[in-house]
């Protein structure tokens, strides 16, 4: 039955879809930290993820779930400022600020949000579907 | 036995099966919403029921020891790549809003293929009872 299928890819997104959530989150809070050079500063991190497509090539109405492949920090540069009061001030004064993009990270949070609120409907509605069925002839 | 149960209940159990399956691959296309790379994908349900209805394709056998070949079942759907409104630059091809719409649509038909599964199963026990 292909609607039990639908659960096993809906909840693969959601928990995509919550996995991309914590690291905006952790982005979010991490915007305004900063360390005494750029290689420690903190580093936006994005999840990247991928269409779990082997499992296609065997059968035919295999589900295609979404898998995290991985998260990947982002390599924009750190923001340099100079604040020579600052105790984690470098020799030249500078302090470096984590290169997260707060616009970039709401837009994010908002598309992950609406995601996994469509994944939660299917899922419903799935499950309307499915009960329905059970009480087909009754 | 069955036989006889599958001609009275007729298409619409090929139509639940049908519509169960693109419930899942409308829920794979929406939940893949944010995968790069990732192409939508549907079954187009006139031709899956006209191949779910035709007569299937089976080898005239003249001997005991011939085997039909694996094909002569029914062949599930063809899946097929959606056409996109707007391509994205990531490459995928999922319109969630038109893909929310498609997964509409095929609740309600579906929910209409079980009434008249279900006004078929009532009439068949009514019969059964000789009411």
């Amino acid at each position: 039955m292909s609607l039990f299928k639908v659960f096993d890819v809906a909840g693969s997104a959601m928990s995509a879809q919550t996995v991309r959530l914590n690291l905006t989150a952790s982005n979010l809070a991490n915007a305004e930290t900063v360390a005494s050079s750029a290689e420690e500063a903190y580093k936006a991190r994005h999840p990247v993820f991928a269409a779990a497509l082997k499992a296609v090539q065997n059968a035919n109405d295999a589900p295609v779930p979404v898998q995290v492949q991985g998260v990947v920090e982002s390599q924009a540069p750190a923001h340099v400022m100079y604040n020579p009061a600052h105790p984690l001030a470098d020799a030249n004064g500078n302090v470096y600020r984590s290169n997260v993009n707060t616009v970039e990270e709401m837009v994010n949070m908002i598309s992950a949000s609406r995601s996994y609120q469509n994944n939660v409907e299917v899922m419903n509605t799935s499950k309307e579907l499915l009960l329905q069925t059970l009480r087909l002839g009754s | 036995m069955s036989n006889v149960l599958d001609k009275a209940l007729g298409v619409p159990v090929a139509a639940l099966q049908l519509r169960a399956m693109r419930t899942k691959v409308l829920a794979e296309n929406m939940a893949n919403a944010d995968t790069p790379n990732f192409k939508a994908r549907d079954i187009d349900f006139k031709a899956a029921m006209r191949q779910a209805q035709g007569e299937l394709m089976v080898l005239n056998t003249t001997q005991a020891n011939h085997l039909q070949p694996p094909g002569s079942a029914p062949q599930p759907p063809e899946l097929l790549y959606r056409y996109p409104f707007s391509p994205s630059l990531d490459g995928n091809t999922v319109e969630t809003q038109a893909e929310q719409a498609k997964f509409a649509e095929n609740t309600v038909n579906y929910q209409a293929t079980l009434t008249i599964l279900g006004s078929r199963i009532t009439g068949l026990i009514g019969a059964l009872r000789g009411e």
